[in-house]
């Protein structure tokens, strides 16, 4: 094969020698990428661990103020959205073209779903005053459960609060967006059983946006034995 | 060369062997240097290309060679490691009965404070051959007290105590820095230690001593802040007795134990809620933003003054 | 430096800088070689903006009470001095430069992995930058460089936001560029390429990316929390409001660290691949540099706490660092060796980039030797915070990390520009340099076990002397560094054009014309000889 030939073929950028090579760089690629996610959530889950054990009691207290009901179905939908991730992979590779744009939509669905919820859980801090900040000041029943810790730690739970979940919610953002551009390049049947490299990196993208929830849920939510 | 100090004063006890190290260090490094550069001198010489064909055989390695270049700085680096530690684990805590002063570092000012009362900024009066422990705190940012004569350097964070010892050995005024950058006027928060002989301090002591000592001051704000409506001497308040406490193991709630020490005292002040004395409830109001640095050591020294004064409770207890 | 100048008049053969004309065919180009063209243009631009800065330092620090601003200007300008220096010189330098142009050369391979995500990341830098201009024009910032918290985020009244974000931003193109380099080098290598094959620059590059992709993220996340503490006053660092100011100390230096290595590992490799050629040898222990790369790496992510001696951290982990950071040394001096004995039996010439290179292995010799007083816990105690620090890590990033960079750029210029330059400016600007910074940086060794502590806009006046001597070794070194500006770019237009291996060196990057044509090779080299294979007969690999 000449290297004109295998240029021509679907989805393969110039600097590689065929598609193989290209769909393994891309795999480590994203893993290379994952391992700095890690790294850069790490860095945040330190000081949250460190936190936690300092003001252990204002933690429990914080956690106690979050609704957990919302968290947990959070956690169902975004379990519910890794399946249909997973399984508009396995369409792609199987080069089918519909269940491909209809897993990635539901995804997006699900996804959509996760990031309102979490929009109506922040609006919520606002009316209990509990936004480190811009608008701290708890009162009545939710100040009664932030005070055996001390109320200006139990800020401090907030500050990670929202920093931890902000910036997954980001993640999920910026996900939602490759998922669309996902479904445009699938609607044109961009991908093939040989090159659907693009659905695979997002999905790990996606599948690791879960995980860090999965690891957010308990460290936010569940302090000090709920149920 | 002559007019060049190349080495600062050596002032206190620890100095000389500091100083010591230093200087092995130092050969190590230039002996080092210079075989490296003379070594590749020679070579650049000796090896210089003489004909532009020239290929030279290739070398792949020699073991015997690497394993000692290997050997011999980490042998090096041992010994260095042992020696240096060993220092610094000798000369890591104030012996006992150390003489005590308090430091506070503001921006961009010293804060000192003997412990029979008198006060000085920027200054530190000590006599001569005593040890002295210095404990540290900060209003505002980190600072860092740095003795370059007596070879002793110790940061001095907001919210918790540090704390550093000497022995001065020679009479004279010595600088002192902040070591860590503090903001605009870093340059400016500088000081003198001033070393006197025995006497000449306890003068110098004495001619200051208007004011009153560091647990009298404290006594009053113990009896200002209201701390006495709650920990009477008798143990019948709100709150635990505090007589004979200082250095003294504590029974919290939850069953851990801690000692009375100056981190614990000032915790308990600041964040009553943190570590509860078993038998008592979380009620007392917290104390953050409402005394000074200068209010806080005063009020220690008193409590440690109350725990010296309980002969029920061993005698011993400072750490 | 325009353009146009890096444009060869005549019909030289298509070449990547002939290929295409007008600045949308540099700004959205997907070339490894333009974009580390761009890259060199903008790291210029900010190594001449950081050297400003240190030469209005050095003049203000003549005399005791401070000779040219205010004391807040003064901390303004080694802050931003820091700033510019680490993010925007020294950490992009090396890698993104000179890695960006050979790393695909040097594995035989068309482009680099991600070419996007390569312009992507100098796109992200520029941006960074943009930034912390934008703080130094708006008013500047002056928490120096480490950014200790609370000052830096409760007290602090100047741009640290600004900043804050500008090295954000900018880590996330050192991340790209890492993880770039990796992918590349892991599934691009040339058919017979093995990894033992691989020149010890690439191994170089493989490990500072290992540090950018494991490191830079904490320092993102930490500067993240620091913004937010700083624009919302809230406390996580600043004890008054219940955060502890020393967390921040760690996470930073789990990061920063590591980025010294990130400057000087690919300076390592650099001077590897000098030294190689200007002695017709094969580097003594090959696979022991390669490795000791690796453990440097490796072992420098778990050294943080040396710069934390003085803190008030426990006796016994200051003793655990202590151990670590001589563990360090141990590698380091190896390479040393191994690099002295590669001398030996050579046939050695002492063309410009090898003068560079023995420069490093000499300022590197003594800085990491200073290193050594800095990591025993006794000595550290007495050292911490004054000058002595601050010569230890110009010996290190300045002696070392520049004089690698620019021995590279030597080396590499006729492969890069396709000209030469004049030898003799370039090896007399080489030893202007050597002595220059051992002028300027000498003497603050002295200061520092004297007592004097660094960050200080004014001083007694007992170390005068020592400071008007380092002042005047930095003219020399400035000097020094503007030699080179001037015939590296004269050179773009007048210089003799370089035949594609000038040097007679070995590696795939001389087996393709200067300036390599866009797609590197005409045809993907197979490589059958183990690297720096300088020796009698000329494949003596299988």
């Amino acid at each position: 094969m000449t290297d004109a030939e295998l240029h021509a073929e679907k989805g393969m950028a110039h600097q590689f020698e065929d598609l193989d090579q290209q769909h393994e760089a891309d795999a480590l690629g994203i893993w290379v990428f994952l391992i700095t996610e890690i790294m850069f959530f790490g860095g945040l889950f330190a000081a949250y661990a460190i936190y936690r054990w300092l003001y252990f009691a204002a933690f429990d207290g914080g956690s106690h103020v979050l609704d957990i009901r919302l968290g947990a179905a959070n956690t169902i939908v975004l379990l519910g959205s890794s399946l249909t991730m997973a399984l508009s992979v396995r369409s792609a590779q199987t080069g089918n073209r519909r269940a491909t744009v209809m897993f990635l939509i539901a995804t997006m669905i699900l996804g959509g779903i996760f990031l309102g919820v979490k929009a109506y859980e922040y609006d919520q801090k606002f009316v209990e005053h509990v936004v480190p900040s811009l608008d701290w000041g708890p009162e009545g029943e939710t100040l009664a459960r932030l005070a055996p810790g001390g109320v200006q730690h139990a800020e401090i739970y907030f500050i990670f609060y929202f920093a931890m979940t902000g910036l997954h919610a980001i993640h999920m953002i910026i996900g939602m967006g490759l998922l669309l551009w996902l479904v445009l390049k699938a609607r044109k049947d961009s991908f093939t059983p040989h090159y659907f490299a693009p659905v695979e990196v997002v999905g790990l993208y996606w599948h690791f946006v879960d995980i860090v929830w999965i690891f957010l849920f308990p460290l936010l939510y569940l302090i000090g034995g709920r149920y | 060369m002559q007019s060049l100090p190349f080495q600062p004063v050596q002032a206190s006890s620890i100095a000389k062997s500091v100083d010591e190290l230093y200087l092995f260090l130092t050969v190590v490094t230039l002996f080092f240097t210079a075989l490296i550069f003379s070594v590749i001198f020679y070579f650049m010489i000796r090896y210089r290309r003489r004909s532009p064909d020239e290929r030279p055989k290739p070398i792949e390695g020699n073991v015997p060679l690497e394993v000692l270049w290997t050997a011999v700085p980490t042998l090096i680096v041992a010994v260095i490691f042992v020696w240096s530690s060993m220092l610094y684990f000798k000369n890591a805590e104030a012996p006992k009965g150390s003489m005590e002063i308090f430091i506070t570092g503001k921006q961009w000012m010293w804060k000192v404070e003997h412990p029979e009362g008198q006060r000085e900024i920027n200054e530190v009066h000590v006599p001569v051959g005593r040890p002295v422990k210095l404990t540290m705190t900060s209003e505002d940012v980190i600072h860092d007290f740095f003795v370059p004569a007596f070879r002793v350097k110790k940061d001095v964070l907001p919210g918790r105590y540090t704390s550093l010892w000497f022995t001065a050995t020679k009479v004279g005024t010595y600088h002192l820095f902040c070591a860590q950058y503090c903001g605009a006027f870093h340059a400016g928060m500088t000081g003198s230690i001033i070393v006197q002989e025995p006497s000449e301090y306890e003068r110098w002591l004495a001619g200051g001593a208007a004011g009153e000592s560091m647990e009298q001051a404290g006594e009053k704000v113990f009896q200002s802040s209201g701390c006495s409506t709650c920990h009477t001497p008798d143990g019948t308040g709100l709150g635990p007795s505090l007589l004979g406490v200082y250095g003294q193991p504590v029974k919290l709630v939850g069953g851990e134990t801690v000692t009375a020490d100056d981190a614990y005292i000032r915790e308990s002040i600041l964040l009553p809620k943190a570590k509860i004395v078993l038998g008592y409830t979380p009620i007392m109001p917290t104390f953050q933003g409402q005394l000074t640095e200068e209010q806080l050591t005063n009020v220690i020294a008193y409590i440690r003054a109350l725990g010296k004064s309980q002969p029920k409770q061993k005698e011993e207890g400072k750490q | 430096m325009s353009t146009a100048t890096l444009e060869p008049r005549v019909q030289a053969p298509r070449n990547y800088l002939n290929a295409d004309y007008g600045w949308k065919s540099w700004l959205f180009t997907q070339d490894h070689k333009r974009i580390a063209l761009l890259y060199l243009v903008s790291v210029t631009f900010f190594f001449l903006i950081g050297g400003s800065f240190a030469v209005m330092m050095r003049i203000h620090l003549t005399e005791p009470q401070g000779a040219l601003v205010q004391p807040e200007t003064y901390n303004k300008l080694f802050t931003l001095h820091g700033v510019v220096m680490i993010f925007f010189f020294l950490i992009p330098s090396i890698p993104a430069v000179l890695g960006n142009f050979l790393v695909p050369l040097m594995v035989g391979a068309r482009d680099l992995a991600f070419p996007k995500l390569n312009l992507l990341s100098w796109y992200i830098y520029i941006v960074g930058g943009m930034f912390t201009l934008y703080s130094a024009i708006a008013g500047g910032v002056d928490t120096g460089w480490t950014f200790y918290t609370p000052y830096s985020s409760t007290y602090s009244n100047t741009q640290v936001t600004a900043v804050a974000i500008g090295v954000f931003i900018t880590g996330f193109s050192s991340i790209l560029t890492g993880l770039n380099f990796i992918v590349t080098i892991h599934k691009m290598r040339a058919p017979g390429l093995t990894w033992f094959r691989m020149p010890l620059f690439l191994w170089a590059m493989y490990a500072t990316s290992l540090i950018m992709v494991l490191g830079t993220p904490v320092l993102a996340i930490t500067i993240f929390l620091l913004a937010l503490e700083h624009l919302f006053h809230v406390g996580i660092f600043s004890p008054a409001l219940g955060g502890d100011p020393l967390l921040f100390q760690h996470l930073f230096w789990f990061y920063s660290h590591p980025a010294v290595y990130i400057m000087i590992l690919p300076a390592m490799g650099v001077v590897s691949e000098i030294i190689a050629c200007f002695s017709r040898k094969r580097i003594f222990g090959y696979s022991i540099v390669a490795f000791s790369s690796v453990a440097i790496a490796v072992l420098g992510f778990l050294v943080w706490g040396h710069h934390m001696f003085v803190t008030g951290q426990s006796v016994y982990a200051g003793l655990i660092f202590s151990l670590l950071s001589f563990l360090v040394a141990i590698p380091s001096a190896i390479k040393v060796f191994n690099w002295t004995a590669t001398l030996y039996k050579g046939s050695i010439s002492y063309e410009a980039p090898m003068l560079y290179a023995m420069g490093f292995i000499g300022l590197f010799t003594m800085g990491g030797l200073t290193g050594l007083f800095l990591a025993s816990l006794a000595t550290d105690v007495h050292l911490n915070g004054t000058y002595f620090i601050v010569a230890h890590f110009h010996y290190i990033m300045v002696g070392g990390a520049v004089m690698g960079y620019l021995g590279g750029i030597h080396f590499w210029w006729p492969k890069i520009s396709g000209r030469k330059y004049p030898d003799m400016w370039a090896g007399i600007a080489a030893v202007i340099i050597f002595i220059g910074f051992n002028l300027t940086f000498f003497p603050q060794f002295i200061l520092g076990y004297l007592g004097m502590p660094r960050r200080y806009a004014f001083y007694p006046a007992e170390f005068q002397v020592l400071n008007v001597m380092s002042s005047a070794g930095a003219t020399v070194l400035g000097v020094g560094y503007l030699i080179p500006l001037i015939y590296l770019i004269w050179s773009m237009r007048y210089g003799p054009i370089a035949e594609p291996n000038p040097w007679g060196a070995t590696g795939l990057e001389w087996k393709t014309p200067s300036p390599p044509p866009t797609e590197n090779f005409t045809e993907i080299p197979v490589v059958t000889e183990e690297a720096y294979a300088y020796g009698p007969e000329e494949a003596h690999g299988d």
